[in-house]
Protein backbone atom coordinates (compact mmCIF):
# COMPACT_ATOMS: atom_id res chain seq x y z
CA UNK A 1 0.00 0.00 0.00
CA UNK A 2 3.11 2.87 0.86
CA UNK A 3 3.92 2.52 -2.87
CA UNK A 4 2.65 5.71 -4.87
CA UNK A 5 1.17 4.97 -8.20
CA UNK A 6 2.71 7.38 -10.00
CA UNK A 7 5.38 9.73 -8.64
CA UNK A 8 6.27 12.93 -10.53
CA UNK A 9 9.02 15.79 -9.53
CA UNK A 10 9.53 18.20 -12.33
CA UNK A 11 8.65 16.00 -15.13
CA UNK A 12 8.84 17.35 -18.26
CA UNK A 13 7.41 15.63 -20.78
CA UNK A 14 7.41 15.85 -24.70
CA UNK A 15 8.71 14.33 -27.63
CA UNK A 16 12.34 13.61 -28.98
CA UNK A 17 13.95 15.49 -26.56
CA UNK A 18 11.81 18.85 -27.23
CA UNK A 19 8.90 19.38 -23.85
CA UNK A 20 5.00 19.77 -24.32
CA UNK A 21 4.62 20.12 -20.69
CA UNK A 22 7.05 21.02 -18.17
CA UNK A 23 7.55 21.12 -14.61
CA UNK A 24 4.86 18.08 -13.77
CA UNK A 25 4.72 17.40 -9.72
CA UNK A 26 1.97 15.01 -8.94
CA UNK A 27 1.78 12.05 -6.64
CA UNK A 28 -1.35 9.75 -7.05
CA UNK A 29 -1.94 7.15 -4.04
CA UNK A 30 -3.61 3.73 -5.22
CA UNK A 31 -7.51 4.12 -4.94
CA UNK A 32 -7.21 7.70 -6.61
CA UNK A 33 -8.30 9.36 -9.65
CA UNK A 34 -6.17 11.56 -11.86
CA UNK A 35 -8.34 13.51 -14.86
CA UNK A 36 -6.08 15.16 -17.08
CA UNK A 37 -7.87 17.68 -18.56
CA UNK A 38 -6.95 19.99 -21.86
CA UNK A 39 -7.78 20.27 -25.78
CA UNK A 40 -6.20 18.12 -28.44
CA UNK A 41 -2.49 18.60 -28.56
CA UNK A 42 -2.11 20.38 -24.81
CA UNK A 43 0.49 17.21 -23.67
CA UNK A 44 -2.55 15.13 -22.25
CA UNK A 45 -1.69 12.02 -24.31
CA UNK A 46 2.00 13.16 -24.16
CA UNK A 47 1.87 12.36 -20.08
CA UNK A 48 -0.49 9.17 -20.55
CA UNK A 49 2.21 7.48 -23.07
CA UNK A 50 5.39 8.92 -20.70
CA UNK A 51 4.01 7.39 -17.88
CA UNK A 52 3.05 3.70 -20.07
CA UNK A 53 6.87 3.82 -21.07
CA UNK A 54 5.58 4.27 -24.48
CA UNK A 55 8.08 7.51 -25.17
CA UNK A 56 10.83 8.49 -22.93
CA UNK A 57 10.36 11.42 -20.52
CA UNK A 58 12.28 14.63 -21.15
CA UNK A 59 13.62 15.37 -18.11
CA UNK A 60 12.93 15.09 -13.89
CA UNK A 61 12.01 12.05 -12.73
CA UNK A 62 9.10 9.69 -13.04
CA UNK A 63 7.82 6.90 -11.11
CA UNK A 64 5.05 4.77 -11.54
CA UNK A 65 4.11 1.81 -9.24
CA UNK A 66 7.62 2.06 -7.69
CA UNK A 67 9.50 1.59 -10.92
CA UNK A 68 10.86 3.29 -14.13
CA UNK A 69 7.73 3.63 -16.65
CA UNK A 70 7.24 0.63 -18.59
CA UNK A 71 9.21 -1.80 -16.45
CA UNK A 72 6.09 -2.37 -14.14
CA UNK A 73 5.05 -5.88 -16.23
CA UNK A 74 1.25 -6.61 -16.53
CA UNK A 75 0.08 -4.00 -13.66
CA UNK A 76 -0.93 -1.48 -16.10
CA UNK A 77 -3.54 -1.57 -18.17
CA UNK A 78 -3.39 1.16 -21.58
CA UNK A 79 -6.42 2.58 -23.48
CA UNK A 80 -5.02 4.40 -26.24
CA UNK A 81 -6.88 7.30 -27.76
CA UNK A 82 -7.68 5.73 -31.37
CA UNK A 83 -8.87 2.45 -32.21
CA UNK A 84 -7.28 2.10 -35.66
CA UNK A 85 -7.87 -1.02 -37.23
CA UNK A 86 -6.06 -0.22 -40.77
CA UNK A 87 -7.86 -3.57 -41.57
CA UNK A 88 -10.92 -4.92 -39.41
CA UNK A 89 -9.42 -8.21 -37.64
CA UNK A 90 -11.82 -11.18 -38.18
CA UNK A 91 -12.21 -11.40 -34.18
CA UNK A 92 -15.66 -11.06 -31.96
CA UNK A 93 -15.89 -8.45 -29.20
CA UNK A 94 -15.79 -10.68 -26.22
CA UNK A 95 -12.05 -11.71 -28.29
CA UNK A 96 -10.82 -8.67 -27.77
CA UNK A 97 -12.19 -7.77 -24.24
CA UNK A 98 -10.47 -11.01 -23.36
CA UNK A 99 -6.90 -9.96 -24.79
CA UNK A 100 -6.94 -8.02 -21.41
CA UNK A 101 -6.18 -11.47 -20.08
CA UNK A 102 -3.71 -12.33 -21.99
CA UNK A 103 -0.51 -10.30 -20.12
CA UNK A 104 -1.55 -12.53 -16.81
CA UNK A 105 -1.57 -16.07 -18.39
CA UNK A 106 1.72 -15.26 -20.69
CA UNK A 107 2.01 -16.70 -24.31
CA UNK A 108 0.07 -20.17 -24.25
CA UNK A 109 -1.70 -20.59 -20.76
CA UNK A 110 -5.02 -21.36 -21.20
CA UNK A 111 -7.82 -18.34 -19.55
CA UNK A 112 -9.01 -20.09 -16.45
CA UNK A 113 -12.53 -19.88 -15.09
CA UNK A 114 -11.54 -16.56 -13.22
CA UNK A 115 -10.28 -14.81 -16.26
CA UNK A 116 -13.50 -15.45 -17.74
CA UNK A 117 -15.67 -14.33 -15.55
CA UNK A 118 -13.66 -10.98 -15.05
CA UNK A 119 -14.36 -10.70 -18.68
CA UNK A 120 -17.96 -11.16 -18.28
CA UNK A 121 -18.04 -8.38 -15.49
CA UNK A 122 -16.35 -6.24 -16.94
CA UNK A 123 -18.75 -6.45 -19.86
CA UNK A 124 -21.63 -6.31 -18.02
CA UNK A 125 -20.25 -3.09 -15.95
CA UNK A 126 -20.80 -1.74 -19.28
CA UNK A 127 -23.40 -3.30 -20.70
CA UNK A 128 -21.90 -5.13 -24.16
CA UNK A 129 -22.71 -8.54 -22.56
CA UNK A 130 -25.13 -8.63 -25.57
CA UNK A 131 -22.60 -7.62 -28.04
CA UNK A 132 -20.24 -10.30 -26.96
CA UNK A 133 -20.31 -12.62 -30.08
CA UNK A 134 -21.01 -9.71 -32.60
CA UNK A 135 -17.19 -9.00 -35.31
CA UNK A 136 -15.34 -5.94 -33.60
CA UNK A 137 -16.25 -4.60 -37.41
CA UNK A 138 -19.46 -4.18 -36.88
CA UNK A 139 -19.73 -2.31 -33.61
CA UNK A 140 -20.70 0.99 -33.81
CA UNK A 141 -17.66 3.45 -32.54
CA UNK A 142 -19.36 3.86 -28.47
CA UNK A 143 -19.49 0.32 -29.00
CA UNK A 144 -16.06 -0.33 -29.78
CA UNK A 145 -15.56 2.37 -26.92
CA UNK A 146 -16.84 0.30 -24.64
CA UNK A 147 -15.01 -2.90 -25.79
CA UNK A 148 -11.49 -1.52 -25.28
CA UNK A 149 -12.94 -0.13 -21.44
CA UNK A 150 -14.13 -3.42 -20.77
CA UNK A 151 -10.51 -4.60 -21.83
CA UNK A 152 -8.90 -2.11 -19.64
CA UNK A 153 -10.86 -3.30 -17.00
CA UNK A 154 -11.02 -6.69 -16.95
CA UNK A 155 -7.07 -6.80 -16.75
CA UNK A 156 -7.82 -5.75 -13.04
CA UNK A 157 -4.55 -3.70 -12.91
CA UNK A 158 -2.94 -1.35 -10.21
CA UNK A 159 -2.99 1.10 -12.67
CA UNK A 160 -5.60 2.54 -15.39
CA UNK A 161 -4.25 4.71 -17.85
CA UNK A 162 -7.36 6.00 -20.01
CA UNK A 163 -6.71 8.53 -23.44
CA UNK A 164 -10.25 9.99 -23.73
CA UNK A 165 -11.90 7.42 -22.27
CA UNK A 166 -15.50 8.84 -22.96
CA UNK A 167 -14.85 9.75 -26.01
CA UNK A 168 -18.10 8.16 -28.94
CA UNK A 169 -19.97 7.13 -25.21
CA UNK A 170 -23.62 8.58 -25.10
CA UNK A 171 -24.98 9.45 -21.83
CA UNK A 172 -26.09 6.12 -20.32
CA UNK A 173 -22.44 4.53 -21.33
CA UNK A 174 -20.76 7.56 -19.52
CA UNK A 175 -22.85 6.90 -16.19
CA UNK A 176 -21.38 3.35 -16.39
CA UNK A 177 -18.07 4.46 -17.48
CA UNK A 178 -18.24 6.23 -14.28
CA UNK A 179 -19.26 4.14 -12.00
CA UNK A 180 -17.45 1.30 -13.25
CA UNK A 181 -14.34 3.86 -12.44
CA UNK A 182 -15.48 4.28 -8.49
CA UNK A 183 -15.67 0.25 -8.61
CA UNK A 184 -12.22 0.44 -9.85
CA UNK A 185 -11.02 2.94 -7.58
CA UNK A 186 -12.21 0.79 -4.48
CA UNK A 187 -10.63 -2.10 -5.48
CA UNK A 188 -7.42 0.34 -5.24
CA UNK A 189 -6.26 0.48 -8.68
CA UNK A 190 -4.85 4.39 -9.53
CA UNK A 191 -6.19 5.96 -12.83
CA UNK A 192 -5.70 8.03 -14.89
CA UNK A 193 -7.57 9.72 -17.63
CA UNK A 194 -7.11 12.29 -20.03
CA UNK A 195 -10.41 14.00 -21.29
CA UNK A 196 -11.28 17.16 -22.28
CA UNK A 197 -15.25 16.45 -20.34
CA UNK A 198 -15.23 18.84 -17.28
CA UNK A 199 -17.65 16.84 -15.65
CA UNK A 200 -15.88 13.51 -16.54
CA UNK A 201 -12.69 15.51 -14.50
CA UNK A 202 -15.33 16.65 -11.61
CA UNK A 203 -15.89 13.02 -10.49
CA UNK A 204 -12.24 12.92 -10.16
CA UNK A 205 -9.70 12.87 -6.87
CA UNK A 206 -7.38 15.25 -8.45
CA UNK A 207 -7.41 17.45 -12.02
CA UNK A 208 -4.41 18.30 -13.64
CA UNK A 209 -5.34 21.07 -16.44
CA UNK A 210 -2.68 21.08 -19.10
CA UNK A 211 -2.09 23.36 -22.10
CA UNK A 212 0.54 22.78 -23.28
CA UNK A 213 1.67 23.82 -19.39
CA UNK A 214 0.55 23.27 -16.46
CA UNK A 215 -2.16 25.29 -15.68
CA UNK A 216 -3.61 24.14 -12.15
CA UNK A 217 -3.36 20.77 -9.96
CA UNK A 218 -5.43 19.97 -7.66
CA UNK A 219 -8.51 18.76 -6.05
CA UNK A 220 -11.39 19.52 -8.70
CA UNK A 221 -13.49 21.82 -6.77
CA UNK A 222 -10.35 23.82 -6.44
CA UNK A 223 -8.97 23.33 -9.69
CA UNK A 224 -12.11 23.40 -12.01
CA UNK A 225 -12.41 27.31 -11.37
CA UNK A 226 -13.42 29.76 -14.29
CA UNK A 227 -10.20 31.58 -14.91
CA UNK A 228 -7.52 28.03 -15.16
CA UNK A 229 -10.83 26.91 -17.53
CA UNK A 230 -10.29 29.44 -19.71
CA UNK A 231 -6.64 29.66 -19.50
CA UNK A 232 -7.18 24.92 -20.42
CA UNK A 233 -9.68 25.76 -23.21
CA UNK A 234 -9.24 29.36 -24.26
CA UNK A 235 -7.57 29.14 -27.53
CA UNK A 236 -10.43 26.37 -28.43
CA UNK A 237 -13.32 29.59 -27.78
CA UNK A 238 -11.70 31.92 -29.31
CA UNK A 239 -11.02 30.02 -32.43
CA UNK A 240 -14.88 30.40 -33.12
CA UNK A 241 -15.22 26.33 -33.49
CA UNK A 242 -18.15 27.40 -31.19
CA UNK A 243 -18.26 26.39 -27.95
CA UNK A 244 -17.20 23.00 -27.74
CA UNK A 245 -16.07 22.06 -24.41
CA UNK A 246 -18.72 24.41 -22.60
CA UNK A 247 -21.68 23.86 -24.12
CA UNK A 248 -22.13 20.06 -22.68
CA UNK A 249 -21.43 20.81 -19.49
CA UNK A 250 -24.12 23.25 -19.49
CA UNK A 251 -26.81 21.34 -20.64
CA UNK A 252 -25.91 18.26 -17.90
CA UNK A 253 -24.54 20.17 -15.03
CA UNK A 254 -27.81 19.91 -12.74
CA UNK A 255 -26.86 16.39 -12.69
CA UNK A 256 -23.77 17.01 -10.57
CA UNK A 257 -24.23 16.92 -6.56
CA UNK A 258 -23.98 19.77 -4.90
CA UNK A 259 -20.21 18.75 -4.91
CA UNK A 260 -19.53 20.96 -8.53
CA UNK A 261 -21.65 23.77 -9.01
CA UNK A 262 -18.62 26.04 -9.03
CA UNK A 263 -17.81 24.60 -12.50
CA UNK A 264 -21.51 25.16 -13.49
CA UNK A 265 -21.31 28.55 -12.69
CA UNK A 266 -17.93 29.46 -13.85
CA UNK A 267 -17.83 27.68 -17.42
CA UNK A 268 -21.01 30.10 -17.75
CA UNK A 269 -19.40 33.22 -16.65
CA UNK A 270 -16.27 32.00 -19.35
CA UNK A 271 -19.32 31.64 -21.90
CA UNK A 272 -20.03 35.40 -21.42
CA UNK A 273 -16.15 36.53 -21.67
CA UNK A 274 -16.21 34.76 -24.62
CA UNK A 275 -15.05 36.80 -27.89
CA UNK A 276 -13.18 39.01 -25.09
CA UNK A 277 -9.15 39.23 -25.14
CA UNK A 278 -7.95 36.52 -22.79
CA UNK A 279 -5.22 37.76 -20.35
CA UNK A 280 -2.95 34.50 -20.25
CA UNK A 281 -0.18 36.27 -18.04
CA UNK A 282 0.47 34.27 -14.97
CA UNK B 1 -8.33 -43.50 -64.94
CA UNK B 2 -9.20 -40.16 -63.15
CA UNK B 3 -8.88 -36.90 -64.64
CA UNK B 4 -8.32 -35.21 -61.51
CA UNK B 5 -5.65 -37.25 -60.29
CA UNK B 6 -3.58 -38.81 -63.52
CA UNK B 7 -1.57 -35.95 -64.06
CA UNK B 8 -0.05 -36.54 -60.52
CA UNK B 9 0.08 -40.02 -60.69
CA UNK B 10 1.40 -40.63 -63.72
CA UNK B 11 4.45 -37.90 -63.63
CA UNK B 12 6.94 -37.93 -60.51
CA UNK B 13 7.45 -33.98 -61.32
CA UNK B 14 4.27 -33.17 -60.78
CA UNK B 15 4.23 -35.29 -57.10
CA UNK B 16 7.11 -33.26 -56.35
CA UNK B 17 5.25 -29.75 -57.85
CA UNK B 18 1.76 -30.42 -55.61
CA UNK B 19 4.31 -31.58 -52.46
CA UNK B 20 6.16 -28.13 -52.68
CA UNK B 21 3.00 -26.46 -53.33
CA UNK B 22 1.35 -27.57 -50.84
CA UNK B 23 4.18 -26.66 -48.19
CA UNK B 24 4.07 -23.04 -49.83
CA UNK B 25 0.54 -22.96 -49.31
CA UNK B 26 0.98 -23.39 -45.50
CA UNK B 27 3.88 -21.32 -44.88
CA UNK B 28 2.51 -18.27 -47.01
CA UNK B 29 -1.12 -19.32 -45.69
CA UNK B 30 0.19 -18.96 -42.00
CA UNK B 31 2.78 -15.61 -42.57
CA UNK B 32 0.29 -13.86 -45.16
CA UNK B 33 -2.56 -13.97 -42.30
CA UNK B 34 -0.12 -12.32 -40.04
CA UNK B 35 1.00 -10.09 -42.62
CA UNK B 36 -2.49 -8.60 -43.55
CA UNK B 37 -3.69 -8.40 -39.79
CA UNK B 38 -0.63 -6.45 -39.19
CA UNK B 39 -0.96 -4.53 -42.77
CA UNK B 40 2.40 -5.06 -43.75
CA UNK B 41 0.88 -6.19 -47.47
CA UNK B 42 3.40 -3.57 -48.80
CA UNK B 43 6.29 -4.24 -47.04
CA UNK B 44 5.54 -8.01 -47.51
CA UNK B 45 5.35 -7.18 -51.57
CA UNK B 46 8.89 -5.45 -51.35
CA UNK B 47 10.52 -8.37 -49.34
CA UNK B 48 9.21 -10.94 -52.22
CA UNK B 49 11.15 -8.75 -54.76
CA UNK B 50 13.68 -7.64 -52.90
CA UNK B 51 15.54 -11.42 -52.88
CA UNK B 52 15.88 -11.01 -56.54
CA UNK B 53 19.20 -9.77 -56.37
CA UNK B 54 20.07 -11.59 -54.17
CA UNK B 55 19.56 -14.59 -55.99
CA UNK B 56 21.34 -13.40 -59.27
CA UNK B 57 24.08 -12.47 -57.47
CA UNK B 58 24.47 -16.03 -55.74
CA UNK B 59 23.75 -17.69 -59.44
CA UNK B 60 26.77 -15.21 -60.65
CA UNK B 61 28.98 -16.23 -57.98
CA UNK B 62 27.73 -19.92 -58.01
CA UNK B 63 26.41 -20.52 -54.13
CA UNK B 64 23.43 -21.92 -53.33
CA UNK B 65 20.67 -19.05 -54.46
CA UNK B 66 18.51 -19.69 -50.66
CA UNK B 67 21.38 -17.60 -49.35
CA UNK B 68 21.37 -15.26 -51.71
CA UNK B 69 17.57 -14.16 -51.31
CA UNK B 70 18.25 -14.19 -47.54
CA UNK B 71 21.01 -11.31 -48.48
CA UNK B 72 18.71 -10.05 -50.26
CA UNK B 73 15.58 -9.91 -48.01
CA UNK B 74 17.80 -8.76 -44.94
CA UNK B 75 19.01 -6.02 -46.96
CA UNK B 76 15.36 -5.08 -48.23
CA UNK B 77 14.14 -4.71 -44.31
CA UNK B 78 17.47 -3.20 -43.20
CA UNK B 79 17.26 -0.49 -45.87
CA UNK B 80 13.53 0.09 -45.14
CA UNK B 81 14.08 0.41 -41.56
CA UNK B 82 17.03 2.51 -42.22
CA UNK B 83 15.31 4.81 -44.50
CA UNK B 84 11.98 5.28 -42.07
CA UNK B 85 14.61 5.98 -39.33
CA UNK B 86 16.50 8.76 -41.24
CA UNK B 87 13.72 11.02 -43.17
CA UNK B 88 10.26 11.77 -42.28
CA UNK B 89 9.34 10.03 -45.43
CA UNK B 90 6.36 7.52 -44.60
CA UNK B 91 6.83 3.93 -44.76
CA UNK B 92 5.40 3.37 -47.81
CA UNK B 93 7.63 5.59 -50.01
CA UNK B 94 10.69 3.97 -48.45
CA UNK B 95 9.30 0.42 -49.36
CA UNK B 96 8.62 1.56 -52.78
CA UNK B 97 11.72 3.16 -53.40
CA UNK B 98 14.08 -0.15 -51.84
CA UNK B 99 11.26 -2.13 -53.88
CA UNK B 100 11.99 -0.73 -57.08
CA UNK B 101 15.49 -0.44 -56.72
CA UNK B 102 16.11 -3.72 -55.79
CA UNK B 103 14.47 -5.19 -58.82
CA UNK B 104 16.47 -3.02 -61.23
CA UNK B 105 19.00 -4.09 -59.25
CA UNK B 106 18.12 -7.94 -60.00
CA UNK B 107 17.51 -7.57 -63.53
CA UNK B 108 20.98 -5.79 -64.15
CA UNK B 109 22.59 -8.13 -62.65
CA UNK B 110 20.98 -11.16 -64.85
CA UNK B 111 21.58 -8.77 -67.83
CA UNK B 112 25.25 -9.00 -67.53
CA UNK B 113 24.92 -12.58 -68.81
CA UNK B 114 23.09 -14.02 -71.52
CA UNK B 115 23.08 -17.56 -69.72
CA UNK B 116 21.09 -16.21 -67.34
CA UNK B 117 18.29 -15.06 -69.53
CA UNK B 118 16.12 -18.67 -68.78
CA UNK B 119 17.09 -18.03 -65.52
CA UNK B 120 15.05 -14.52 -65.20
CA UNK B 121 11.96 -16.31 -66.21
CA UNK B 122 12.39 -18.96 -63.57
CA UNK B 123 13.16 -16.65 -60.58
CA UNK B 124 10.62 -13.98 -61.49
CA UNK B 125 7.96 -16.14 -62.57
CA UNK B 126 8.85 -19.82 -60.46
CA UNK B 127 10.10 -23.39 -61.70
CA UNK B 128 7.39 -25.47 -59.80
CA UNK B 129 7.52 -28.41 -62.33
CA UNK B 130 11.57 -28.78 -61.59
CA UNK B 131 11.63 -28.30 -58.04
CA UNK B 132 13.82 -31.16 -56.41
CA UNK B 133 13.76 -33.25 -53.21
CA UNK B 134 16.25 -30.50 -51.10
CA UNK B 135 13.70 -27.48 -51.95
CA UNK B 136 10.82 -29.56 -50.79
CA UNK B 137 13.08 -30.43 -47.51
CA UNK B 138 13.41 -26.65 -46.96
CA UNK B 139 9.78 -25.98 -47.65
CA UNK B 140 8.99 -28.28 -45.23
CA UNK B 141 11.13 -27.14 -42.47
CA UNK B 142 10.14 -23.27 -43.39
CA UNK B 143 6.20 -24.96 -43.14
CA UNK B 144 6.84 -25.83 -39.76
CA UNK B 145 9.15 -23.44 -38.06
CA UNK B 146 6.47 -20.40 -39.32
CA UNK B 147 3.42 -22.69 -37.70
CA UNK B 148 5.03 -23.12 -34.75
CA UNK B 149 6.27 -19.57 -34.61
CA UNK B 150 2.57 -18.34 -35.47
CA UNK B 151 0.95 -20.78 -32.62
CA UNK B 152 3.83 -19.88 -30.09
CA UNK B 153 2.92 -16.29 -30.39
CA UNK B 154 -0.18 -16.07 -31.27
CA UNK B 155 -1.23 -13.70 -28.36
CA UNK B 156 1.58 -10.44 -28.94
CA UNK B 157 1.19 -10.71 -32.76
CA UNK B 158 -2.72 -10.22 -32.32
CA UNK B 159 -2.26 -7.50 -29.45
CA UNK B 160 0.40 -5.71 -32.10
CA UNK B 161 -2.21 -6.00 -35.00
CA UNK B 162 -4.90 -4.55 -32.50
CA UNK B 163 -2.55 -1.77 -31.42
CA UNK B 164 1.22 -1.69 -30.99
CA UNK B 165 1.19 0.30 -28.47
CA UNK B 166 -0.89 -1.30 -25.88
CA UNK B 167 1.02 -4.71 -26.93
CA UNK B 168 4.26 -2.78 -25.44
CA UNK B 169 2.06 -1.67 -22.52
CA UNK B 170 0.77 -5.20 -21.79
CA UNK B 171 5.12 -6.60 -21.55
CA UNK B 172 5.37 -8.07 -24.80
CA UNK B 173 8.95 -6.95 -26.80
CA UNK B 174 7.31 -5.54 -29.70
CA UNK B 175 10.05 -4.56 -31.45
CA UNK B 176 12.14 -7.57 -31.57
CA UNK B 177 8.14 -9.35 -32.19
CA UNK B 178 8.17 -8.07 -35.14
CA UNK B 179 11.64 -8.55 -36.28
CA UNK B 180 10.22 -12.10 -35.92
CA UNK B 181 8.10 -11.73 -37.76
CA UNK B 182 9.78 -9.96 -40.84
CA UNK B 183 11.88 -13.00 -40.46
CA UNK B 184 8.88 -15.49 -41.08
CA UNK B 185 7.61 -13.74 -43.87
CA UNK B 186 11.59 -13.50 -45.21
CA UNK B 187 12.27 -16.92 -45.17
CA UNK B 188 8.86 -18.03 -46.20
CA UNK B 189 9.77 -15.80 -49.41
CA UNK B 190 12.88 -17.16 -49.92
CA UNK B 191 11.46 -20.86 -49.80
CA UNK B 192 8.66 -20.15 -51.70
CA UNK B 193 10.23 -18.13 -55.04
CA UNK B 194 10.76 -21.67 -56.40
CA UNK B 195 7.46 -22.97 -56.57
CA UNK B 196 5.61 -19.41 -58.04
CA UNK B 197 8.06 -17.13 -58.22
CA UNK B 198 9.11 -13.77 -56.58
CA UNK B 199 7.11 -11.66 -58.57
CA UNK B 200 4.59 -13.98 -57.90
CA UNK B 201 4.94 -15.43 -54.57
CA UNK B 202 3.14 -12.15 -53.09
CA UNK B 203 0.17 -13.26 -54.59
CA UNK B 204 0.25 -16.44 -52.71
CA UNK B 205 0.87 -14.48 -49.24
CA UNK B 206 -2.05 -12.29 -49.89
CA UNK B 207 -4.78 -13.43 -51.65
CA UNK B 208 -5.36 -17.22 -49.28
CA UNK B 209 -5.38 -14.62 -46.37
CA UNK B 210 -7.39 -12.20 -47.95
CA UNK B 211 -10.21 -14.46 -49.03
CA UNK B 212 -10.04 -15.87 -45.47
CA UNK B 213 -10.48 -12.60 -44.10
CA UNK B 214 -13.43 -12.42 -45.99
CA UNK B 215 -14.97 -15.71 -44.90
CA UNK B 216 -14.59 -16.39 -41.40
CA UNK B 217 -14.73 -13.94 -38.22
CA UNK B 218 -11.73 -15.70 -35.97
CA UNK B 219 -8.38 -15.37 -36.57
CA UNK B 220 -7.11 -19.32 -35.79
CA UNK B 221 -9.64 -19.78 -38.39
CA UNK B 222 -8.50 -16.98 -40.86
CA UNK B 223 -4.91 -19.25 -41.09
CA UNK B 224 -6.75 -22.69 -41.59
CA UNK B 225 -9.09 -21.14 -44.05
CA UNK B 226 -6.23 -19.39 -45.49
CA UNK B 227 -4.09 -22.46 -45.91
CA UNK B 228 -6.56 -24.55 -47.25
CA UNK B 229 -7.36 -21.85 -50.45
CA UNK B 230 -3.36 -21.60 -50.83
CA UNK B 231 -3.74 -25.53 -51.17
CA UNK B 232 -6.69 -25.34 -53.41
CA UNK B 233 -4.98 -22.92 -55.34
CA UNK B 234 -2.00 -25.16 -55.72
CA UNK B 235 -4.28 -27.75 -56.89
CA UNK B 236 -6.24 -26.03 -59.30
CA UNK B 237 -3.01 -24.57 -60.52
CA UNK B 238 -1.47 -27.39 -61.45
CA UNK B 239 -4.10 -28.23 -63.45
CA UNK B 240 -4.72 -26.05 -65.48
CA UNK B 241 -1.60 -25.47 -66.44
CA UNK B 242 -1.09 -29.69 -66.82
CA UNK B 243 -4.56 -29.50 -69.27
CA UNK B 244 -3.91 -26.45 -70.74
CA UNK B 245 -0.46 -26.18 -71.07
CA UNK B 246 0.23 -22.77 -69.13
CA UNK B 247 3.09 -21.26 -66.90
CA UNK B 248 1.78 -23.55 -63.57
CA UNK B 249 3.36 -20.67 -60.79
CA UNK B 250 1.38 -18.25 -62.71
CA UNK B 251 -1.42 -20.15 -63.29
CA UNK B 252 -1.47 -21.09 -59.47
CA UNK B 253 -1.57 -17.57 -58.24
CA UNK B 254 -4.46 -16.52 -60.89
CA UNK B 255 -6.29 -19.64 -59.50
CA UNK B 256 -5.76 -17.91 -55.96
CA UNK B 257 -6.86 -14.04 -56.63
CA UNK B 258 -9.80 -15.97 -58.64
CA UNK B 259 -11.12 -17.35 -55.50
CA UNK B 260 -10.44 -14.03 -53.42
CA UNK B 261 -12.64 -11.95 -56.07
CA UNK B 262 -15.46 -15.09 -56.13
CA UNK B 263 -15.32 -14.59 -52.10
CA UNK B 264 -15.86 -10.92 -52.38
CA UNK B 265 -18.84 -11.46 -55.33
CA UNK B 266 -19.96 -13.86 -52.11
CA UNK B 267 -19.74 -12.52 -49.64
CA UNK B 268 -21.22 -9.46 -50.84
CA UNK B 269 -24.44 -11.43 -50.84
CA UNK B 270 -24.54 -12.01 -46.58
CA UNK B 271 -25.55 -8.67 -45.20
CA UNK B 272 -25.22 -9.76 -41.55
CA UNK B 273 -20.71 -10.06 -42.46
CA UNK B 274 -20.96 -7.08 -43.48
CA UNK B 275 -18.99 -3.97 -41.58
CA UNK B 276 -20.94 -1.19 -40.11
CA UNK B 277 -20.78 1.76 -42.86
CA UNK B 278 -19.76 4.41 -39.77
CA UNK B 279 -17.11 2.11 -38.24
CA UNK B 280 -15.18 1.53 -41.63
Amino acid sequence: MSTAAITATGLDIGYAGHPVVSGIDITLAPGQWLAVVGTNGSGKSTLLKSVAGLIPTVGGSLSVLGHAPGDQGTSVAYLSQAHEQGFLLPIRAKDVVRMGRWPVRGLLRRLRADDEAYVDHAMAALGIEDLADVPLGALSGGQCQRVHLAQAACRRADLLLLDEPTSGLDAASRERYLTLMDVERDRGAAIVSATHDVREAARADLVLLVAERVVACGPPDEVLTAAALADTFGVIISDATGPVVIDPHHEHGHHHGPGTPRVRGHAAGHDHEHGHDHDHGH
Amino acid sequence: MNLLTDPFVQNAFMQRALLAGILVAIATGVVGTLMVLRGMAFLGDALAHGVLPGIAAALLIGIPSFIGALVGAGVMIGGVAAVQRRTRLSSDVAIGLLFVGMLALGVVIVSRSSEFAGSLTDILFGEVLGVNWWSILWQAIVAVVVVLLAWGLRRPFLLMAMDPDQARVAGYPVRLLEAVLLGMIAITVVVSFRVVGTLLVFGMLLAPAGTAALLVRRVGAMMIVSVLIGVASVYGGLMLSWYYDLAAGASVVIVAVGIFFVALVVQSFLPSRRPHPEHA
